[in-house]
């Protein structure tokens, strides 16, 4: 954790002015996320070590409030081990990350940060299989996760109807007292989507989210997740350059653990070291 | 809801209905056969066929703890016994202390072990047991407490599957060897027995024979209920999504520990409760209630009947230890080898126990 900073960076991103720009957000901020700079993540030179091997490597990141930003990578490049650092799932050796300028995400755990307002969509999709869709979407719901408030919790119905609402988004309006072990794969991914909507969280981390989906579905996710950023940050980690194209305006190219380049698709995609490390390999 | 609709959604709630039925017939008929029906007569209940009925049922609540943290949480708890022995212990302690001058020795204070063992003075960790609400009280706390520093350890540090099986089993252990101890001063291997009275009523009677056993199948059917109550609220929707898939639960803002203490406290004290029902009827706690092989037998009834089904874990409790009723006045050295076989063939072809069974049978002839 006591890395020294780079020297180009002496003062931590977080505590640098706000920019000066007006594009300040309107929103409900759960209690202590302060977006005042603009910025909902900081991670600045995260390093993952698995047994000496660095699955992430000084990885420096910001995103900023309301945006949509697509990770892209070669497999392995840490992609998913970026987002376990984020949600309290693996412990970096060194590095610092912020969620917003006042939430140190490492002294959380991984209850407290999804109740300081982080989702995450997994890239094995993992619901609740002996659940139904709509006891899925209920134990996501945002709210008071304490013992004794469960034991005497009732829905109310605001709460059912804002279930009614995610499984209309979602498309599994037919499918609400279905087991949710019973959904083809693609359906799972809607369902956990749909979790993540319920949980109402400030920033989307979203992996791989349209693994196994039909080109129209893939379409559907694609207005999905644009209709979410502005008033939520999304973070997309996606292989699919199509839906990339579709979706990302500010593309981060992962490599080795830490980032390549950053720009628009276009400018990523025109760059000879992420064409050399990247768009070379016959994977994409 | 309308009358209808709740009538059919009881449709879909045959084995609690079930439940409800068998436990209401029992205590009404048992009493019938036994006080009503002259003891001549071929349909006489007798006494001891009252308190054996008692003490399955007392069994049964011990089960229904059991399926309560491993069928619903997932769990694997094979130190439950021990929550049982500490509730039947303290139910033993306001026993003993109602002997009083009736002892062998005729110490109104000390029980007849403390005197043998020439102790001056009743130990501090003995008073208050001379009233009935304090060992109550003791009967939950003592198991609850246990169950806190224990889970509160093990569940924060992430201990789960065989690791905590074992450490539960652990527990016991050390607790058997405690009280084997005659300084420990719960009357080491003898344990507390000669008991007299209950709330001032001979205990031999048959008024309050029937008296424990109508309590019995009362804190069956409330610890039961309670169980349903707690399964069917949100609260049991997040314990069965940590059954299932623990860290996942984790990422959607549900402290996993908190709600793994809660519930095994609670299965602790429930456990207390059924020993403490236990210990009166059967005139007798020691340290063999702590023996290992118990909490094993425990998960066995609930494998055995179902678990995840709380009547489940009540029918395997009742069979199972009517089956070793019949196997230790028949043929008492295989009951060990039957038990270990019906569990192996259990686990191997009835992963879903009796009320498994049964649901496929339906199922077969609903196809044929
Ligand atoms: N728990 C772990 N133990 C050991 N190595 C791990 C562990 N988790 C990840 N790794 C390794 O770290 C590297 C980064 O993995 P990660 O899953 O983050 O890649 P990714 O970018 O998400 O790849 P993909 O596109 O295949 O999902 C891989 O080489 C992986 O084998
Ligand atoms: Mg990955």
């Amino acid at each position: 954790m006591n890395v020294p900073h780079a020297f180009s960076r002496l003062i931590p991103a977080r505590l640098r002015p706000p920019p000066r720009s007006g594009d300040v957000f309107e929103r409900h901020n759960p209690p202590g996320l302060d977006l005042s700079h603009n910025t909902v993540l900081y991670l600045e030179d995260i390093t993952v070590s698995f047994d000496g091997f660095r699955a992430l490597n000084k990885l420096t990141l910001y995103v900023e409030a309301g945006e949509l930003r697509c990770i892209i990578g070669p497999n392995g490049a840490g992609k998913t081990t970026m987002m376990d650092v984020i949600t309290g799932k693996t412990r970096p050796d060194s590095g610092t990350a912020w969620f917003g300028q006042t939430i140190d995400l490492l002294g959380m755990s991984e209850p407290q940060i999804a109740q300081a307002g982080i989702g995450r969509k997994f890239q094995k999709p993992t619901v609740f299989e002996q659940h139904t869709v709509f006891e899925n979407l209920e134990l996501a719901m945002a709210g008071d996760k304490s013992v004794w408030k469960m034991l005497f919790a009732k829905l109310s119905p605001a709460q059912l109807l804002r279930i009614d609402e995610v499984l209309e988004t979602i498309g599994l309006k037919e499918h609400r007292g279905a087991l949710a072990g019973v959904l083809s794969h693609g359906q799972k991914q809607w369902l956990e989507i749909g979790m993540l909507l319920m949980q109402e969280p400030q920033l989307l981390l979203v992996d791989e989210p349209v693994a196994g989906m039909t080109p129209q579905e893939t379409e559907r996710t694609a207005e999905l997740l644009l209709s979410l950023a502005g008033k939520h940050s999304v973070v997309v980690v996606e292989h699919d350059m199509d839906f990339v194209r579709s979706i990302a305006r500010q593309v981060t190219v992962l490599h080795e653990g830490s980032v390549l380049a950053e720009g628009t698709i276009d400018e990523v995609q025109n760059d000879p070291k992420v064409v050399e490390v990247y768009l070379g390999e016959p994977r994409c | 809801m309308t009358f209808m609709e709740r009538l059919l959604a009881w449709r879909n709630e045959r084995g609690a209905f079930g439940f409800y039925a068998v436990l209401l017939a029992t205590a009404v008929l048992v009493p019938l056969l036994n006080l009503a029906v002259p003891e001549g007569s071929a349909l006489h209940m007798s006494t001891y066929t009252v308190t054996l009925v008692g003490k399955y049922m007392s069994y049964a609540i011990l089960a229904v703890a059991v399926d309560l943290i491993w069928g619903y949480c997932g769990i694997l708890s094979l130190g439950h016994a021990a929550f049982f022995a500490l509730g039947g212990y303290a139910m033993g302690m306001y026993l003993m202390r109602q002997i009083g001058t009736r002892g062998v020795y005729g110490n109104a204070e000390m029980p007849d072990f403390m005197v043998f063992l020439n102790w001056s003075e009743l130990p501090w960790y003995w008073q208050g047991f001379d009233m009935f609400w304090f060992a109550a009280i003791m009967v939950l706390l003592a198991p609850g407490l246990l169950a806190y520093v224990f889970g509160w350890l093990a569940f924060r540090s992430r201990v789960t599957g065989v690791y905590l099986s074992i450490i539960t089993q652990a527990l016991t252990y050390a607790l058997l060897l405690a009280f084997f101890r005659n300084e420990m001063g719960f009357g080491g291997n003898n344990g507390l027995t000669d008991f007299k009275e209950i709330l001032g009523f001979d205990l031999k009677a048959p008024g309050t024979r029937m008296a424990l056993f109508l309590a019995t199948a009362l804190a069956l059917g409330l610890a039961f209920a309670a169980g349903r109550m707690i399964t069917r609220s949100r609260l049991g929707r997040v314990v069965q999504a940590v059954r299932d898939a623990e860290s996942r639960t984790r990422f959607i803002g549900y402290r996993v520990e908190s709600y793994k203490l809660w519930l095994f406290v609670f299965s602790a004290m429930l456990a207390g409760v059924a020993g403490a029902l236990y210990v009166p009827q059967v005139g007798i706690i020691n340290p063999g209630e702590f023996n290992p092989i118990n909490s094993i037998e425990v998960v066995i009834w609930v494998a055995v009947g179902g678990r995840g089904t709380l009547y489940g874990a009540v029918l395997g409790a009742v069979v199972v230890n009517y089956a070793k009723t019949w196997f230790t006045t028949v043929l008492p050295d295989i009951w060990l080898y039957a038990l270990g076989t019906l569990f192996v063939v259990v686990t191997l072809f009835l992963p879903q126990g009796l009320v498994g069974l049964f649901a496929k049978l339906k199922l077969r002839r609903g196809a044929a």
